[in-house]
């Protein structure tokens, strides 16, 4: 899942100053797992944003409302009535969903709530840790299912590197080293023999690397050719 | 505070299994508490969400406090350690938004503990006279409340 942290009240009490008026908009998937932007936490921005501002005599009117994936137009276009009653939206969701909300409302001014933090899951009550770096080609086979260019500090192919210690990185006693757990897991599954092959060098052009990136699957698409046209 | 005519509104969310009972007690003792304290009686103190207390303090309580069972004790084993972790995360947003986290505290009892609830009712009293009124005064129902009430 996409993680995300809200913002700090004060960045978005001053990003919303100059309104009066603010729809803020949750999402109901990603965010309200690692509870940065669910129904709840519309709940609690609203209370401390109308108390804030109603502290400082300028009381701000909120709109309060959830749907279920802001990156999907057919849950986003529901809100088109609110978002044309407020001055401003802030949205809770990652940054897909502030993205989405800006396309398809162009004339909404459509602001942050939350940042986006990475790709990883919620590994016990209160933690999230990266598991993904949306790489674009997937080597989890050979690494015994951890992977090195999220979990790895050096995003190394073929490690560990010398700054592992005691299964520990050196950044940070606290972050495991991802090469360390490849080998035990390798290990445990009988499997040592994939550390001694040589990982070449990755191509990155499917990262960020290749510029913004998209999927084109043309058997999904809906649109009818010219030719298929009646009339 | 030097305003005689404010008497603070605090409110007490209150476990029914310690938190109540200790308030229950403290009547039955006829013991000396003020009297502008309003028990809401939850099934557990770990029913005291963030957004709760915080709509408490937006409705013009001037002093909030969550009765948990005492540590170690609560019927649902650990409701009462989730209840301190909110209070705790709770008194940050207060101190945020510029109420004031001192507002807001958590206290633990058993059902024997009359005298205590007593004492920290007065407790958060003096603090709320400490503190002056809730600045945001007392402000009606809320519209939306109204409108789901009906």
């Amino acid at each position: 899942m996409i993680t995300g942290q809200q913002k700090p009240l004060a960045e978005i009490k001053e990003m919303t100053q100059p309104f009066h008026k603010v729809l803020i908009a949750g999402c109901g998937t990603c965010v309200t797992v690692c509870f940065a932007g669910g129904e709840k936490e519309v709940g609690i921005l609203a209370a401390e944003l109308r108390m804030a501002r109603q502290l400082e005599g300028q009381p701000l009117e909120i709109v309060e409302r959830t749907v279920q994936r802001q990156c999907e137009w057919e849950y986003v276009d529901p809100l088109q009535p609110e978002i044309e009653g407020v001055e401003a939206v802030v949205s809770l969701a990652c940054g897909i969903g502030v993205q989405a909300l800006a396309q398809r409302f162009p004339n909404a001014r459509v602001l942050p709530g939350v940042n986006t933090s990475f790709l990883g899951l919620p590994e016990k009550p209160g933690l999230f840790t990266e598991r993904c770096a949306a790489c674009g080609n997937c080597i989890l086979h050979l690494t015994g299912g951890i992977c090195p260019i999220a979990r790895c500090s050096k995003s190394l192919l073929n490690g560990p590197c010398g700054g592992s210690a005691e299964g520990h990185c050196e950044i940070d006693k606290e972050v495991d080293c991802a090469w360390q757990l490849i080998y035990d897991r390798l290990k445990a599954l009988g499997q040592l023999d994939l550390m001694a092959e040589i990982i070449p060098a990755k191509d990155w052009s499917t990262n960020r690397d290749g510029g913004p990136r998209k999927i084109v699957r043309e058997d999904l698409m809906l649109d009818i050719p010219e030719e298929g046209r009646f009339g | 505070m030097s305003d005689a005519s404010y008497t603070p509104t605090i409110l007490a969310l209150a476990c029914q299994h310690r938190g109540y009972a200790a308030a229950d007690l403290a009547g039955s003792m006829h013991l000396q508490y003020p009297a502008s304290v309003r028990v809401i009686r939850l099934p557990c103190s770990g029913k005291a969400d963030v957004l709760y207390l915080l709509r408490a303090f937006e409705e013009g309580a001037d002093a909030v406090f969550v009765a948990g069972c005492k540590k170690g004790m609560c019927h649902y084993l650990e409701g009462n350690y989730n209840a301190e972790r909110r209070v705790k995360y709770a008194k940050k947003l207060l101190d945020e938004i510029g109420l004031g986290g001192e507002r807001l505290e958590m206290f633990f009892f058993d059902a024997a503990d009359g005298p205590l609830f007593a004492q920290a009712v007065r407790e958060m009293a003096e603090r709320a006279q400490r503190l002056g009124p809730n600045p945001l005064g007392r402000p009606g129902p809320r519209q939306d409340v109204q409108e789901e009430s009906q």
